[in-house]
């Protein structure tokens, strides 16, 4: 119990994917205007990378490793991420056409979002079980919702601040993300 | 089963080439599967942006009745085309697509400030049967030669009788207040207050 604690923990705060890796910072910029358009994109981020964790180390354990073509893993990583997406964005369609408009042209570009690929990735550097690998990268997208959260809750406000002209729109947005970044690399000795 | 997996496990490029095609194969027929247990019937956005329309039909944005307008909207037209919803329609139709609420635009008409419906002095009325034929909603009786008048009930306000009538015998009158129409008058707004500054333009995505 305590393991699943210490990775959690370690996904969302320590390694966070966007603040202390610096992955995925596309959609953390992008889609940070709208808190309820973040929240979204938050849920369907998350789904994709505990569904590409799972799908990514069934495909490195039982094809990659017995065939001995791990050197294969990032090709065939970003086929089932772009699987795993293209099914996100069928359900999506699907069940709430309010998101899929709201999200546009985002939802497909999970595709591209580098944390997903990322994910994987390190979950088969670091040879985790399967159901390690998953909750490691739900943590990971818990970490990614986390700070998108936050970030376009702070966007909303500075929307209306009182902002001098030469830091006004995407300025105090990179400002904002690097010292949201700084407090977050405090939690760095946590573990 | 045994020998052909040694024979692709041997060769690296057979086993990869082999590994690759697999996925993709089993991936595609995933979302192939997925294409047909997801499909979706139509636009169920449309749906929602035509119940918010007031439903006048009276063609003001452009489009021969409010379902065209609502698809026109969903397919990207602009939300501020129509006079008789008003502002508070703009504003429903912006919170609904998650777009910023834009004025009425003057080109389509004015907003009126009161329900109005349309009302014939009959005494002129000649007959003629020309605003039969404009009203939208059927709201107007008649015939050839005879008086017309106006269901007041199914009169939507939205003015497309007045044009055609030769002798202009109609008039957009207020519908009074009764019992049941009756609302508080809410207090006007305050002055500005700092959290009502409009966001800078020129945010960057």
């Amino acid at each position: 119990m305590q393991e699943f604690a210490i990775i959690l923990v370690s996904a969302i705060l320590i390694n966070n994917y966007v603040l202390v890796q610096f992955l995925g910072l596309c959609p953390f910029m992008g889609v940070s205007t709208k808190l309820e358009s973040a929240i979204g994109m938050s849920a369907a981020t998350t789904f994709v990378l505990t569904l590409t964790a799972m799908a990514s180390w069934l495909v490195d354990a039982w094809v990659l490793k017995p065939l001995d073509l791990t050197y294969l893993r990032t090709i065939a990583f970003i086929l089932v991420i772009a699987a795993v997406v293209q099914f996100t964005k069928m359900f999506i369609e699907k069940s709430s056409p309010l998101l899929y408009r709201v999200l546009g042209v985002f939802l497909p570009l999970i595709t591209t979002n580098c944390a997903v690929l990322g994910v994987a990735l390190q979950n088969s550097g670091r040879e985790l079980g399967f159901f390690h690998s998953s909750l490691y990268g739900f943590g990971a997208g818990a970490g990614f919702s986390l700070v998108l959260i936050f970030f376009s809750a702070m966007r909303e406000r500075l929307a209306v601040a009182d902002i001098p002209q030469p830091f006004q729109g995407a300025a105090i947005a990179m400002i904002t993300a690097g010292l949201m970044s700084l407090a977050f690399m405090g939690f760095g000795g946590l573990v | 089963m045994q020998v052909p997996f040694e024979l692709v496990a041997a060769n690296p490029i057979v086993a990869a080439i082999c590994a690759m095609v697999g996925l993709a194969l089993l991936f595609g027929a995933l979302l192939g599967f997925a294409a047909e247990r997801f499909r979706v019937q139509g636009d169920p956005i449309v749906e929602q942006i035509d119940a918010l329309l007031p439903q006048t039909q009276c063609g003001q944005c452009g489009h021969p009745g409010c379902r065209p307008y609502a698809e026109s909207i969903a397919a990207g037209e602009a939300i501020n085309k129509c006079p008789p919803g008003g502002q508070a329609t703009i504003n429903a139709l912006a919170a609904l697509l998650d777009v910023p609420a834009p004025e009425l635009d003057d080109e389509h008409g004015e907003e009126s400030e009161v329900k109005k419906v349309a009302f014939i002095r009959e005494a002129e009325c000649i007959g003629c049967t020309k605003c039969i034929q404009a009203c939208p909603v059927d709201a107007i009786l008649g015939s050839a030669k005879l008086m017309h008048t106006v269901i007041a009930a199914e009169c939507t306000g939205c003015d497309l009788c007045v044009e055609p009538c030769p002798v202009d015998c109609i008039d957009m009158i207020p519908v009074e207040g009764d019992l049941k129409s009756w609302h508080w008058q809410l207090p006007q707004r305050p002055g500005l207050i700092a959290s009502d500054r409009q966001p800078h333009s020129g945010e960057a995505a």
